[in-house]
């Protein structure tokens, strides 16, 4: 189970950390298309920066409230994925071939697939964020008396 | 010149990868594992895949290493239950001559950084001319996950939904 941490330098730099990886890790997720990174590495640290307040302030402090609000979208960043490519099947081309997304104003198909590569690494962030607190959620579960016996 | 870094490394690496097995208590264990993730993330970034260094370090290091604690204080650190007999002298006579052989198999493939290599020649030159030209997205990497192997990816993020659900269909069986 977890519990509230009560060292204070803990909490003070929690505070002082998530906004900073939470940063970083949209740094990371934007800054993928052109330098090391992209959705992975993005979505992992998103879903870090609340794994860590989870961890450090307790299952009633906003962290873990907010966490367990999340976890209820499992599945929509996937559904992010898949809605791109079903777009591109609505703009008369193949699935996931984003060339033919068909929104006004972007003329050539270089930056409708720049494009769709932004939206598919938005969602594979979306989907791994909320995974990884999902299951931090699930493994706070378990019941360490019974396994002991 | 590459063998005063390349060496200690892949000593390090062999050291924290067997340490981890052999080490009996399991939260020493995790640790180890944390740090051979970490070395392996160097030598990614070393060879020049940067996109996979930080995927191993975040992941790898990071997040996996949460995982197995919280599993461990959730169950019991102590490898008790796990008695590990000795090896049997077939594996002692065996695998020298496994590793005797592969390394005879390696003297065949290709050499590190060939142009002339297959995987140089076909396909990859392709993605590295026109990446840029067709996706406006500097980073080859993305451009092949994100769009050319987008199904790949597709699939790899379904992989980690199921993975999220597995556990809570395990895990929270009992709540609400």
């Amino acid at each position: 189970m977890i519990h509230a941490h009560d060292s204070v330098i803990v909490r003070t730099m929690t505070r002082i950390l998530i906004p900073l990886i939470q940063l970083f890790a949209l740094y990371v997720l934007f800054f993928g298309q052109f330098g090391p990174g992209g959705g992975f590495a993005g979505g992992v640290m998103l879903g870090a920066s609340l794994i860590l307040g989870i961890l450090v302030f307790g299952p009633d402090a906003p962290p873990c409230r907010l966490a367990k609000k999340v976890i209820h979208g499992d599945g929509i960043g996937l559904m992010i994925f898949v809605g791109v490519g079903g777009l591109c099947l609505i703009g008369g081309g193949e699935f996931l071939n984003y060339a033919n997304l068909d929104i006004p104003g972007i003329d050539s198909d270089a930056r409708r697939r720049s494009l769709g590569i932004l939206l598919t690494q938005i969602g594979v962030a979306v989907d791994i964020a909320v995974t990884a607190i999902s299951i931090v959620i699930s493994l706070s579960l378990i019941n360490g008396e019974e396994s002991h016996d | 010149m590459i063998f005063s870094f390349e060496i200690p490394l892949l000593i390090l690496l062999l050291i924290t990868a067997a340490g981890a097995i052999m080490v009996k208590d399991l939260i020493s264990s995790v640790f180890i594992l944390g740090s051979y993730s970490f070395l392996l993330a160097i030598v990614w970034a070393w060879l020049g895949a940067v996109d996979v260094a930080f995927v191993e370090a975040v992941v790898g290091a990071g997040l996996a290493t949460v995982f197995f604690l919280m599993t461990l204080f959730g169950t019991h650190p102590k490898d008790t239950r796990i008695r590990r007999s000795p090896a049997p002298l077939v594996a002692y006579l065996g695998l020298p001559v496994l590793g005797l052989l592969l390394l005879y198999a390696a003297e065949d493939l290709p050499k590190f950084s060939d142009p002339q290599s297959p995987a140089n020649v076909r396909v990859s030159t392709a993605y590295l001319t026109n990446s840029l030209i067709e996706t406006h997205t500097p980073n080859v990497v993305t451009a092949v996950l994100m769009d050319y192997r987008a199904f790949d990816t597709l699939i790899e993020t379904g992989v980690i939904f199921t993975a999220g659900i597995a556990c809570a269909l395990l895990l929270r069986r009992n709540q609400e």
